[in-house]
């Protein structure tokens, strides 16, 4: 399915941070993605199962989870991390920003893959942990 | 045990400077005034599991403890061989190290940015643009009668901003809407447990009120503070507004824009603008017109999506355009406790708030050239300094992967994946907490954060390891006869 993904702050994000980003916690709270409810029912996601989300810019593995902010039909949230980071768009248009929000992407249901860990993805991606 | 009074809050932009905290010996045991993120942060700060303790170096790809003077040297040896180094981070410290921070990246010609580069830079290039007609957080809590927070959800990034300065606070000459919030929230809740009983037993669906609505609230016709929240989505915050507006995404230039032409008596001929009924945004015009004193917040909401800078000219242009009507307003909501700080040292410092230059030997500013995204993403620096920060997360891939390449040291009291991916990692003090010093609120008011712990023997202000750094730099260069 075709979607806007949009990336930002969750209060939840902002204090598992604090527990520290090696955490369960944040794991927990960062590597997920909120889709509309009705959305959730096309795709067939179950709550917390994986999706995988793919931009022109990367693929990543995340759980899935109903927003509560809906409806936004069409439009992804996930906070703000390294999960998201790595599929943003990092063209800055001269301003040094890159994009972080209002990102075309494509979501599709994964439930057999996995999410990866924080350190696992540090691996996967820059071969060290 | 003793409570430490008037303590300035380490975490975000709002700054808020009546934290109650009860220390115990050497350990934070309890919090008050505090907002979820706040507590987090000084209840678990010397957590062993995440902390920085001792300093590491890189060694046939492990991580080995070292001793200070190893770790800094080694520190001192990547800078001052680099040719192009970058030193980013800062907005999670005190402004005594970033004026040190200003020094060193001189002494080594490097680039000194700092993280409003990936989040209100955009604003910064706007207010050199257009100017910015802003005031103190005070004057909003005082005199404030209409408050709109634009892309920005202060509940989640700034969660005491609405109960300290804006819609819920009690100010000299506006009161707090909180008890109207209360009344309007079990409205609300009513109608959604009328709606999931219709569903259990007639199965038949009640629909819910439509997010955004077709006319402004009755509250827009009192004389009382009013909220409006306009955002892509419906977060908490718009929970709390008297008037939420949904912009379709990437469309908040069209919708500023469209706002600028009403305020003038001008008028649309379409039925819509980003996905809002222009009957609707007419009556929100008028509102704007019609208050007594108005204030704009908006988040990265604006500076990220579509148009960036451009997004901000237009917010900043509706607002002078509406102080030919009335009183109005505007703030930047900023992210870390002290990124204002980082803005303000580095440009009385250098003449420039971002993104600073000194590879020429002068500063020099250029976002978009000079900006830590744009060389990570070029893949033109040849080592890294991070000072309180994870770009490592923070950055887009190509960027992140350009920086690990590199030698990178990284300050920091807590572990971070770039902590992790860094070759010397410089364990520090946590700034409000184990160090005082000065940080500027988003409003750019300094305030002093407090010390209210020792902090462990091992670790060091960032000041402190700046200055050691700077001293060592310049003794490398004069052994070898740079200077």
């Amino acid at each position: 399915m075709k979607v806007t993904l949009l990336t930002g702050r969750t209060i939840d994000q902002g204090t598992a941070k604090e527990h520290g980003k090696l955490s369960t916690a944040y794991f927990e709270n960062v590597a997920v993605c909120e889709i509309d409810p009705d959305d959730m029912k096309t795709l067939q996601v179950k709550e917390n199962s994986t999706v995988r989300v793919t931009t022109e810019h990367g693929k990543v593995n995340v759980r899935g989870r109903t927003s509560k902010r809906g409806p936004h039909p069409g439009i992804i949230y996930m906070p703000y991390g390294i999960w998201t980071n790595i599929i943003v768009d990092p063209q800055t248009h001269g301003t040094g920003m890159p994009s972080f929000k209002g990102i075309k992407a494509q979501i599709e249901s994964a439930p057999t893959e996995n999410v990866l860990t924080l350190q696992e993805l540090l691996e996967n991606l820059f071969g060290r942990d | 045990m003793s409570i430490v009074k008037n303590v300035a809050c380490p975490v975000c932009g709002t700054l808020c400077d009546d934290l109650e905290i009860t220390v115990d010996g050497n350990r934070v045991i309890g919090t008050k005034n505090t907002c979820a993120v706040s507590e987090a942060k000084l209840l678990n700060f010397s957590d062993p599991g995440h902390r920085n303790l001792k300093p590491l170096i890189r060694r046939d790809g492990e991580m080995v403890e070292v001793s200070w003077d190893e770790a800094i040297k080694r520190s001192a040896q990547i800078l001052a061989e680099a040719h192009y180094p970058i030193l980013y981070g800062w907005s999670c410290t005190n402004c005594e190290a970033i004026r040190m921070g200003i020094a060193l990246a001189e002494e080594i010609g490097g680039v000194i940015d700092n993280t409003s580069t990936v989040c209100h830079g955009p604003s910064i290039l706007s207010i050199q643009d257009v100017g910015i007609p802003t005031c103190t957080l005070g004057q909003i809590r005082h005199r404030a009668d209409l408050i709109v927070y634009w892309a920005s959800d202060p509940y989640s990034a700034h969660p005491r901003h609405v109960e300290r300065y804006t819609a819920f606070s009690d100010g000299r000459f506006q009161h707090s809407e909180w008890e109207s919030y209360v009344a309007r929230l079990r409205g609300v809740l009513g109608k959604k447990r009328l709606s999931r009983a219709s569903e259990l037993t007639l199965m038949k669906d009640i629909p819910l009120p439509a997010v955004t609505g077709e006319k402004l609230p009755p509250s827009f016709r009192t004389g009382k503070r009013k909220l409006i929240v306009v955002d892509v989505r419906k977060t908490r915050s718009a929970e709390h507004a008297d008037l939420f507006l949904q912009v379709e995404p990437n469309k908040d230039f069209e919708l500023l824009q469209a706002l600028r032409l009403l305020v003038k008596d001008e008028e649309l001929e379409v039925n819509e603008i980003a996905g809002l009924p222009v009957h609707l945004l007419e009556e929100v015009a008028d509102a704007l017109i019609g208050c007594s004193f108005g204030a704009f917040f908006f988040g990265v909401g604006l500076t990220m999506s579509s148009g960036k800078t451009r997004n901000i000219d237009a917010a900043i242009a509706l607002t002078q355009d509406l102080n030919y009507r009335t009183k109005f307003v505007i703030m930047p909501m900023r992210g870390h406790f002290n990124v204002a700080g980082a803005n303000v040292v580095s440009t009385w410092q250098t003449g420039y708030p971002f993104a600073v230059d000194f590879s020429e030997g002068y500063p020099r500013y250029n976002p978009g050239e000079t900006s830590v995204v744009d060389i990570l993403s070029r893949g033109e620096s040849d080592a890294g300094l991070i000072v309180a920060s994870d770009p490592v997360s923070n950055f887009p891939r190509e960027a992140a992967r350009n920086l690990i390449k590199q030698p990178l040291i990284a300050i920091d009291p807590v572990a971070s994946p770039t902590t992790v991916m860094a070759d010397v990692v410089l364990p520090s003090t946590f700034v409000g907490i184990e160090t005082e010093g000065t940080a500027y609120r988003m409003d750019r008011v300094p305030l002093p954060m407090k010390k209210l712990v020792e902090p462990p023997e091992t670790c060091l202000s960032d000041e402190e390891i700046l200055r050691r750094i700077l001293k060592e730099v310049r003794h490398l260069k004069e052994v070898r006869g740079e200077t």
